[in-house]
């Protein structure tokens, strides 16, 4: 398959590729970047756990093509975590223990980051809203919803 | 064994998960984050697309030819059945094939595409049987076979396979003599009940990795929650020692038992053995993940209860057919879990149980959250409710006048030990405001509450070790190795937190050991049963006392003082008799030096302990009786406020109650957190899940189709309470309780719906159409 060049900004640095046109936003980065804390967990766009900002909002990155990606900016758990309104959210997930096998954590995060960032006041509703395509099976999703309102208290 | 009550500050103290620092950011490694580099090759499988056929033939020599496959494996070389308690599968389908996604062949190529291509050029000629899909149909004389040979497999000796038939268990339970009793009951219930197929759903696919080297050794990198057991599975498929096998197993995705056991790993082994030198993986799909490992097998179940004016249940007939799928080499056993669990949590005088583990053609039945106790409990607790009813008693006193107690003798014959399951069922009824009626929010709306209770036992061989070591480092502080796996439940931090509180020193700066490494870790049996808090506690408890002991060695002999006299606090060891202190960070490696420097005292510190239940005896054949059938019981209960709405059939959780009898809970955030995670499984079975087959195929295999529970479907308000009844054998009286909080929600929500509407259903998902359909039919 012909390999096309493109330029991706992830978290802030300038990557340049060659990617098949067929290759997922998700697969370049964990594949070409080793960029891992992006997980795959259904490559159908259905549970989120793939969850990256691209140009700030979040998307499924399963469900987009390395090529769409070309000059523009992509956002991952890795690139995020250094930011402090993350790290409010991380904070708030450790001490509710609203993590357990933590597969689903770094969409969910995501997820949570871009909804507080749009509406810093969001009600439990709107937040179950914002998570409702990041699927977690462990924690019954009470105590992700109670960490990101005290995340955003915070 | 005496409970012992003296209870560290660190027991019972909610301290930070050691895991969820790099789980928050992205760093903690899950298996198919491990890098390879170039050299990886990728494995796909090609499947049976048929319920039931023979093989005839396969030939892979077009696939071997595509430029980029680097090997191309079938049944024919491995010849080896595989199987935990009954060896009744191969790595790869061999005469036959048994259910719709049995492997038949596998690729390893330079990519997932090339190994996906290769696999259309894989022709396989198939000769299609009579398929069977339901153990009622399966158990008729005239059924055809589907293990022909299952009278020839290597079976565990307390697993009865039939030979000649589709039962490949049959577990018995004779106790008294129901029929004798029948005439004094006031009232006796029959029902029938059918508990469909569900899947795991861990968010992370199963994935293996394996590579082998010049030399024949293997390495596996799997998501499991068994290396131990894995590994001593693979040995034996492929003939080899175990010592040249090594599973390094990192932090599993999800678990919940599917991830036990050995299901997909062996795969890309059999084609690294063709591969040497490169590290193959095979990643499943979504779509795989659903159908072609392990699911919660279905289970018919068909009941006779009664009891007396006063409410005393006085016998039951219980009959179970597990629909254990195309293999049930892990299955045979949860059947035997049902019939020694048969009776539910009570006290019953006369019991007759037959539990039939069946083979159908149907996706492969193993372990799930709650080992078939979810499915038991689903008819026993409805018929508990119905029987009440029937004399005029309320719910919650039936319960409480037949639950079991301390000294109560079992169905098996085993006495049983103290447990709050009194406790827990009144706390639930409480916090619910049993007995008070509510009024629903909307005119079309009912109201309705149930309860129900449960016990579990860890279903396991009689004697599934665990072993534990600590390792000092220089400066005092520890290093802790277990064999346990972390899948969520939080296993290393309740590890660390027992180590810290035995040894004394602080917790927080231990290091648990990982990722489990088979060559590097202690041994552990499998991270299943819930039993790791209990089990594996017990080890690293011991090596905490061991290591206490060579501390105390050597301290003593270079202070002349008596070991008894000190005591080890914060990281200080301190004498009671003279009142000198030393950190251990002063001697944890190099020792203390004598006096005028006449030599050295001491050395490098590595405290071991293990545990094994020897306790467990045997139970007869025939009647399912002996002295001790399983090491505990942890017992619990949960209520449920529920409206329906009349227009829809939708259900809507206003108020789910938890309650478990957990011994101690070391960590009782961790304890709380698997209550919550459990109800919300067991709310989704309860309301979502059935896998839909036709003609043994899967209809549903996506989220989409397949629907778990998301944050808009939580109850509104969730509760979780903890019972502390110790456990004379477990860690300051611990026992396990990561699978109960989702064995009795689908009976409570069952009476709930009962209550609020009148109708019972033949089993979940209690969908809203389902529950609409049955509104109408009663004209509501």
């Amino acid at each position: 398959m012909e390999l096309i060049k493109i330029q991706v900004t992830v978290n802030g640095s300038k990557e340049i590729l060659d990617v098949p046109p067929n290759l997922s936003l998700l697969n370049m980065l964990r594949e070409n970047l080793a960029l891992t804390g992006t997980k795959s967990g259904c490559e159908a766009g259905e549970c989120g756990a793939c969850t990256v900002l691209l140009e700030g909002e979040p998307v499924n990155s399963c469900m987009v093509l390395a090529v769409e990606c070309s000059g523009l900016s992509v956002e991952t758990i890795e690139g995020l975590s250094e930011k402090e309104a993350m790290k409010k959210l991380q904070n708030a997930f450790i001490d509710l223990n609203a993590i357990q096998c933590g597969f689903c954590t770094p969409g969910m995060l995501i997820s949570a980051f871009a909804l507080l960032k749009r509406n810093p006041d969001s009600s439990d509703e709107e937040i179950r809203m914002a998570l409702l395509g990041n699927l977690c099976r462990c924690t019954g999703y009470e105590r992700i919803i109670d960490a990101v309102k005290k995340a955003a208290r915070n | 064994m005496k409970v012992e009550t003296n209870i560290p500050e660190l027991i019972g103290k909610d301290v930070q998960r050691v895991d969820v620092q790099d789980k928050a950011t992205g760093t903690a490694i899950f298996t198919d984050d491990v890098q390879f580099g170039r050299n990886l090759l990728y494995a796909r499988i090609k499947r049976s697309p048929h319920p039931h056929a023979l093989i005839k033939s396969i030939d892979t020599s077009k696939a071997e030819k595509l430029p980029g496959v680097k090997a191309v494996a079938t049944g024919a070389d491995f010849p080896k059945r595989i199987g935990l308690y009954l060896k009744d599968k191969h790595i790869f389908a061999r005469d036959r094939v048994r259910y719709v996604g049995e492997p038949v062949a596998g690729v390893a190529a330079v990519s997932e595409e090339v190994a996906e291509s290769a696999l259309d050029l894989i022709d396989v000629e198939y000769e299609a049987l009579p398929a069977i899909f339901h153990p009622h149909e399966a158990i008729k004389p005239d059924a055809i076979l589907i293990h022909p040979d299952l009278g020839e497999y290597e079976v565990a000796n307390f697993i009865f396979p039939k030979a000649d038939t589709n039962i490949s268990n049959h577990f018995k339970v004779r106790k008294g003599d129901p029929e004798k009793v029948w005439d004094a009951c006031a009232a006796v219930v029959n029902r029938k009940y059918y508990i469909p197929h569900i899947q795991h759903v861990p968010l992370e696919t199963h994935v293996a990795v394996a590579k082998v080297d010049r030399a024949g050794k293997v390495t596996l990198w799997s998501s499991s929650q068994s290396p131990f057991a894995q590994r001593d599975l693979i040995a034996k498929a492929l003939g080899m020692s175990p010592g040249n096998i090594r599973v390094i197993a990192n932090y599993v995705g999800g678990g919940f038992g599917c991830k036990a056991g050995l299901t997909m790993e062996a795969l890309p082994i059999a084609l690294a053995l063709k591969a040497k030198g490169h590290p193959v993986k095979l990643r499943l799909t979504r779509e795989e993940e659903f159908y072609t490992n392990f699911v919660r097998q279905a289970l018919a179940i068909e009941l006779k209860m009664g009891c007396d004016k006063d409410g005393n249940i006085l016998a039951l007939e219980n009959t179970m057919y597990w629909d254990g799928g195309a293999s049930t080499e892990y299955g045979v056993n949860i059947t035997r879990a049902g019939g020694y669990s048969c009776t539910g949590p009570y006290d019953i005088p006369h019991v007759k149980a037959d539990s039939y583990c069946v083979y159908t053609n149907n996706t492969i039945g193993g372990p799930y959250r709650g080992f078939g106790m979810s499915e038991l409990h689903t008819g026993i607790e409805q018929c508990v409710d119905e029987l009440a009813e029937a004399i005029g008693m309320d719910k919650v006193e039936f319960r409480l006048l037949n639950a079991v107690q301390d000294g109560d003798i079992l169905a098996t014959g085993m006495k049983m030990h103290p447990t709050g399951i009194k406790e827990c069922i009144e706390k639930v009824a409480h916090a619910v405001e049993w007995g008070k009626p509510s009024e629903p929010c909307a005119p079309n709306k009912r109201r309705g509450k149930g309860i129900a209770a449960m016990w579990k036992a860890p279903a396991m061989p009689p004697n599934p070790g665990s072993s534990a070591i600590i390792k000092l480092n220089e400066d005092g502080t520890i290093l802790l190795g277990v064999g346990g796996q972390e899948i969520g439940q939080g296993a290393f931090t309740v590890a660390a937190q027992i180590a810290a509180a035995t040894l004394g020193v602080p917790y927080e700066p231990i290091r648990v050991i990982g990722p489990v490494d088979t060559d590097y870790s202690p041994y552990e049996w499998q991270t299943v049963a819930s039993r790791l808090t209990w089990s594996m506690g017990n080890a690293v408890k011991e090596a905490a006392l061991d290591t206490r002991r060579q501390i105390f060695e050597i301290v003593s002999q270079a202070w002349g003082e008596e070991a008894k006299d000190l005591e080890i606090i914060d990281g200080v060891v301190i004498s009671k008799a003279s009142e000198r202190e030393i950190p251990l960070k002063d001697f944890a490696v190099y020792g203390i030096p004598k006096n005028n420097f006449e030599g050295w005292i001491g050395g490098p510190i590595y405290g071991r302990g293990k545990f094994m239940p020897n306790y467990v005896t045997g139970l007869d054949k025939d009647t399912g009786q002996g002295e001790r059938a399983v090491v505990h019981y942890t017992t619990g209960a949960q209520a449920f406020e529920i409206e329906v709405d009349l227009d829809s059939g939708k259900i809507e959780i206003i108020h789910a109650v938890s309650a478990f009898d957990v011994g101690r809970a070391i960590n009782p955030d961790l304890v709380r957190a698997q209550m919550e995670g459990g109800i919300v499984q067991g709310i989704s079975s309860t309301i979502f899940e059935q896998m839909i087959f036709k003609d043994g195929q899967m209809q549903n295999p996506n989220f989409v189709d397949y629907r778990i529970a998301t944050t808009m479907d939580l109850p509104k308000r969730i509760e979780s309470i903890i019972v502390e009844v110790p456990q004379d054998d477990g860690p300051w009286g611990a026992r396990g309780v990561g699978e109960h909080p989702m064995v009795p929600t689908i009976a409570a929500i069952a009476n709930a719906i009962y209550d609020a509407v009148g109708i019972r259903m033949e089993g979940p998902p209690f969908t809203a159409e389902k529950i609409f359909t049955h509104l109408k039919m009663k004209d509501i």
